[in-house]
């Protein structure tokens, strides 16, 4: 059986990945690729640490985890092209009207 | 199987299908004015079903102790605040969305639901119904503040909100998997127990998740060093929304961390105030003394909607009852005076002028006296000058905090409160002491004046009388 810590250390990587691409990337679709991907690694860790404790807990998180990233994708990208058609870029440093 | 109880969510029930009428008979009514009224007319009804809602629901298969959904006087408290908040919000909401030419029904509608996610934030008994009433509150008020799709300004704000909002929820769903991981329940009160044993308690992961709910929390109510979307989302959103954000995610913010913090973790206290101390402090000094370079009146109140976090965290780090109490006592004279304040900024915005610039506001007191009196008073509020509501929450907040033994704490709190006199005197300066340069059409409406004497109304009262205020609160925070 494959033991927990190497699920919890794959979950990390991936969210640490997402981490980094949000913060090191500048265009706002591969930034919300980036948050999603935040998502499935502590998507793995629930499930996890839900499976190793024989808990159902954790993966009724996942559940509600998956249902919200797939409202907010629709959100997200609903945003994305509001802003696309008064202005066409899809890059944040662009995004310079508010001083910020 | 047993059916849950639905009694104690029947508030938030009745306002979801409330919200899910108003957003259907959007399509028939042509006349927007009457959804908001009917939005109003939701508000009753919840407030009907929370007399008889307190009790605990859905409960858990395995122990009977768990619960996933508590009704209490504490979340009653915040919902209140939920509710003043939303009245205010459509009534200065109604005239204004018109000049701006988007009143569309949706808009009450997302308030609704919004507020809904707070409702279900503030009585969340479990972390997994916190996750879904925070996401809830958090992706309507992304859509308002998008809300004027024409406008870039709007757009942008959006944008910012939305990526650093989704950010900061992967972030808080980290530590709760963490936390999960660490004592095998998700459930408030039953972490309390789990926290303390030994092995949990001196764990490092354990610090870590803790870390990680402090900064998803902050981005939530706006503290420092993660305040950063703030200014340029209450800048860019319309004025009627940035009302509506700067008070009711942060309650719903401030409420959550009370319960998560002072049930969830108080065996852990003395970790997370280490945390939250110099979190407070800065996010006080940030918003403080950033506001006095700002010319945009929004900007500015964004920047004064951070330095009010700094103050209200200080009641979680007392972390006595009588600091929640404080803390939930300040948030609803927060409320008051901040819709106040931006409902004088409403009324400046006419087909014309814009209104949101500091120098807006010169001469204000020779061609609209009444005005300007109203906006001296909820200047004077927010920086806490007696007789006002402003002044009496904060000090219950910094005798909570000099009680709890950080005499050191509430100096510094007070010199940067004294700081903050500094820009907010400066718009009843600008008022009171230069001339005008062009008069400004006023936009008024029965309902924007209306919204405007009860926030004074409040303001002065929660000032003359505030032991009726905090005398609720305390009674409400038994929690403890």
């Amino acid at each position: 059986m494959v033991p927990l810590s190497w699920y919890l250390v794959l979950s990390a990587i991936v969210f640490v990945l997402g981490m980094l691409g949000f913060l090191m990337r500048r265009n706002i679709i591969i930034m919300f690729l980036s948050v999603e991907l935040m998502l499935n690694g502590v998507n793995i860790s629930l499930v996890a640490f839900s499976h190793y404790m024989q808990d159902l807990r954790g993966q009724v998180l996942v559940f509600m985890i998956i249902a919200v990233a797939a409202a907010e994708a629709a959100i997200g990208l609903a945003i994305i092209v509001a802003l696309f058609r008064n202005k066409p870029t899809v890059h944040v440093d662009e995004m310079s009207e508010l001083r910020g | 199987m047993q059916y849950p109880d639905l009694g104690p969510i029947m508030p938030e029930i009745a306002f979801i299908a409330a919200a899910l009428v108003v957003l259907m008979l959007e399509l028939v009514i042509k006349r927007k004015e009457a959804i908001g009224f009917l939005a109003i007319i939701g508000i009753a009804v919840a407030m009907f079903y929370m007399k008889g809602s307190f009790g605990a629901t859905f409960q858990s298969a395995s122990n009977p102790q768990e619960f996933m959904f508590v009704s209490d006087g504490y979340s009653a408290f915040f919902k209140v605040i939920f509710f003043v908040n939303l009245f205010m919000s459509i009534l200065i909401s109604l005239k204004y969305l018109k000049i701006e030419d988007s009143l569309k029904g949706e808009y009450f509608s997302l308030l609704m639901l919004s507020t809904s996610g707070m409702m279900i934030m503030a009585s969340s008994g479990d972390l997994i119904v916190l996750y879904l009433g925070l996401e809830l509150m958090a992706m309507s008020t992304y859509i308002l503040a998008g809300f004027m799709r024409n406008n870039t300004r709007s757009n942008e704000a959006a944008i910012k909100y939305f990526l650093l909002g989704a950010f900061s929820s992967a972030i808080l769903l980290y530590g709760v998997s963490i936390l999960y991981g660490l004592t095998g329940t998700t459930n408030i009160y039953r972490l309390a127990g789990l926290v303390a044993a030994e092995d949990v308690h001196s764990s490092p992961a354990l610090l870590l998740s803790v870390v990680m709910i402090i900064v998803a929390f902050g981005y939530k109510v706006a503290a420092a060093p993660f305040h950063m979307w703030a200014p340029d989302v209450y800048e860019g959103a319309p004025t009627s929304v940035t009302a509506f954000m700067s008070v009711g995610p942060k309650a719903a913010g401030f409420a959550v961390m009370g319960r998560v913090f002072l049930i969830s973790l108080s065996s852990y206290k003395v970790e997370w105030t280490t945390i939250l101390i110099p979190v407070a402090i800065l996010t006080m000094a940030v918003g403080n003394i950033v506001a006095i370079a700002q010319t945009n009146i929004k900007r500015m109140l964004a920047y004064s909607s951070i330095a009010h976090a700094g103050y209200a965290m200080l009641g979680i780090i007392a972390g006595t009852r009588m600091g929640l109490a404080a803390m939930m006592n300040y948030l609803l004279v927060y409320a008051f005076m901040n819709v106040g304040a931006f409902a004088i900024v409403i009324m400046l915005r006419s087909n014309v002028v814009k209104g949101d610039e500091l120098s807006d506001y010169q001469g204000l007191a020779k061609s609209n006296p009444l005005a300007a009196a109203l906006m001296l008073v909820f200047m004077f509020s927010l920086t806490g000058i007696p007789p006002t509501g402003g002044f009496m929450g904060k000090f219950y907040i910094f005798m909570s905090i000099i009680d709890a033994g950080y005499i050191w704490l509430a100096v510094v709190s007070v010199v940067f409160s004294a700081i903050s006199a500094y820009f907010y005197l400066r718009i009843v300066v600008l008022m009171y002491m230069k001339d005008q340069e062009k008069v400004p059409e006023l936009s008024l409406s029965p309902a924007l004046s209306l919204s405007l004497i009860i926030s004074f109304v409040m303001v002065i009262a929660m000032g003359i009388l505030p032991s009726a205020f905090i005398d609720v609160a305390r009674v409400v925070s038994l929690i403890l």
